[in-house]
């Protein structure tokens, strides 16, 4: 039967797709989403006559601080909460086929409320010759970036079956990760360079300047797999 | 396909939900798990499918041991929790389909599953409503069809009747009963009504410790107290006490005989005997004999109700 050790991925997967857009959930997201970037685009393009994408990709790790922890504080919180997880968890399927089929869910759409920034693109492609390298690497730094919060959030939705708990802890976990860089001010010189490695956004400027690096991107492989085996983990803390 | 639990201990912080369980479920056998609330029931039935593990003992699902070979421990059960928890916002097609995906099933035996369930269950009306929508005699349906999607050998239904009217209770009996022959069945119940009509064995659970175990009837015959029968006389006699009552202690077995009522010729008396000894032929001999007419006689046994109430209140 399994022949796959990670075949119900699939269904997992699917279930959380159509319960996103089949519900409002995912057409909200994607509408507010959407207002805010749009408006601080068209400020930028209109009022300060600056044609760059470079507003989206400074404001838009910024946005998903709060917007991704809402994206996923449901995945596993309401499935505890209202009993399907144990039905979930009783079924021949992994503790971490549930957590894959969840974050490549969340992380789906994700990419389906980035995808209509692409409008702003073909908007200054018409308008201009933007440099298409840090817009390739811009979005590959967001995705990055916005799939590493989502597998902190997916891991903050494992560790209560409160949903406003879920997006709380969450956002705190994603802020930590997103001010390190940014308080190195304070820090003793001699781990300062450790707390800046930690913080996602150096990271993520280094990518969205055009340069993709090994060390970037192993960056975030490692905080996102540690993330996901942490959500992994804590689901199976009912076998403790 | 047999289960075979053993010494089975759950502890929550220092107090234990289960101590020291062990029984065994044999092949084909519907098993009922008698307790009241809290007695370490659904505690149980949440070790034998895998969802937590004991704090000691173990448990082997057809040869398997829950610990080691959950996977293959699940792929084998069908359950239905406590509460019958569905994704509300499915319709019943689709989250049968789900069931029979994450159960390992594809393509074209998914729809045969499907069909088959839905015409089991008698869900053809409601198939493309939602859940949400349902009535809970219906979700409970939809319970009982995604824990069977698969086919599987096992089927453990935590009180698969909690909350619903008569009527459904009834369907809902027939169709465990009915489904239950080619399967290793365990289900829950605080109904004692349920246990008799559907169960070959009954574990009644107490405080996490098995009490008793056995079909209802030897349950019933085993916690019988003394035999009491009821006796209704029509006789001639102006003090029943004195002049019947003796008589009839003199009859074998016979320990006591009280008069319930008397009037106009007619006295009821309350016979008790030995256990274990049906003395109404005797009895009526002697009425015969004596030329007393018999109004009514019955003799009344231990209910299973009474067997739970004197095993769960100790």
């Amino acid at each position: 039967m399994a022949a796959f050790p990670l075949s119900n991925v699939g269904p997992i997967y699917r279930r959380e797709i159509r319960s996103y857009f089949n519900s409002p959930v995912a057409y909200v997201v994607i509408v507010v989403f959407l207002a805010i970037v749009g408006w601080y685009f068209s400020n930028n393009l209109f009022l300060m006559n600056t044609a760059s994408m470079r507003i989206v990709f400074e404001l838009v790790p910024l946005v998903f601080l709060f917007f991704v922890p809402a994206v996923t504080m449901r995945l596993l919180a309401e499935e505890k909460k209202s009993g399907t997880l144990e039905l979930l968890t009783t079924k021949p399927v992994r503790d971490v086929e549930i957590v894959l089929g969840k974050f490549l869910a969340a992380w789906t759409l994700l990419a389906a409320t980035l995808a209509p920034t692409l409008v702003y693109l073909v908007t200054l492609m018409v308008l201009g010759t933007p440099d298409l390298g840090p817009v390739v690497t811009g979005y590959l730094g967001l995705m990055l970036t916005g799939g590493v919060y989502i597998a902190i959030g997916l891991f903050a939705s494992s560790l209560t079956e409160n949903q406003i708990v879920a997006f709380l802890i969450g956002m705190v976990i994603i802020l930590a990760f997103f001010l390190a860089d940014k308080v190195l001010l304070y820090m003793p010189a001699a781990i300062a360079p450790a707390v800046e490695y930690l913080g996602i956004d150096y990271h993520f400027s280094n990518i969205a300047r055009g340069v993709i690096d090994s060390r970037d991107i192993i960056y975030f492989g490692s905080v996102l797999g540690f993330a996901l085996m942490t959500a992994t983990a804590s689901l199976e803390r009912r076998k403790w | 396909m047999s289960i075979a639990v053993r010494n089975l201990v759950k502890m929550y912080g220092d107090t234990a939900a289960i101590n020291d369980i062990s029984f065994d479920v044999k092949t084909g056998e519907i098993l009922g798990f008698l307790g009241p609330n809290g007695a370490g029931k659904t505690t149980t039935m949440k070790i034998i499918t895998c969802y937590m593990p004991p704090s000691s003992g173990s448990v082997e699902v057809d040869g398997m041991n829950t610990a080691e070979q959950s996977l293959e421990v699940r792929r084998k059960i069908g359950y239905l929790p406590e509460m019958n928890p569905l994704y509300l916002d499915m319709n019943v097609l689709d989250y049968l389909e789900y069931s029979a995906q994450l159960h390992g099933l594809r393509g074209g035996a998914v729809q045969q599953r499907i069909k088959e369930m839905v015409h089991v269950c008698g869900l053809e009306d409601v198939r493309h409503k939602d859940i949400g929508e349902m009535s809970k005699g219906y979700r409970q349906r939809v319970g009982l069809a995604q824990s069977m999607i698969h086919d599987p050998e096992v089927l453990i239904l935590d009180e698969p009747t909690s909350g619903l009217d008569p009527n459904q209770i009834a369907e809902i009996r027939t169709l465990i009963k009915h489904l239950g022959r080619a399967k290793t069945v365990i289900l829950s119940t605080h109904i004692l009504s349920e246990v008799q009509a559907t169960c070959d064995r009954v574990l009644i659970i107490h405080e996490g410790k098995i009490v008793a175990n056995g079909s209802p009837a030897q349950l019933q015959q085993e916690f019988q107290g003394a035999d009491t029968i009821t006796m209704e006389i029509k006789a001639v006699a102006a003090d029943p006490q004195a002049e019947i009552a003796p008589r009839l202690k003199t009859v074998a077995y016979v320990t006591g005989v009280t008069l319930l009522a008397h009037s106009e010729g007619r006295s009821t008396f309350e016979i008790h005997a030995d256990k274990g000894n049906d003395i109404r032929e005797a009895l009526f001999r002697t009425a015969v004999s004596e030329g007393w007419i018999v109004l009514e006689m019955h003799r009344r046994v231990t209910s299973l109700e009474e067997v739970f109430h004197k095993l769960t209140t100790a």
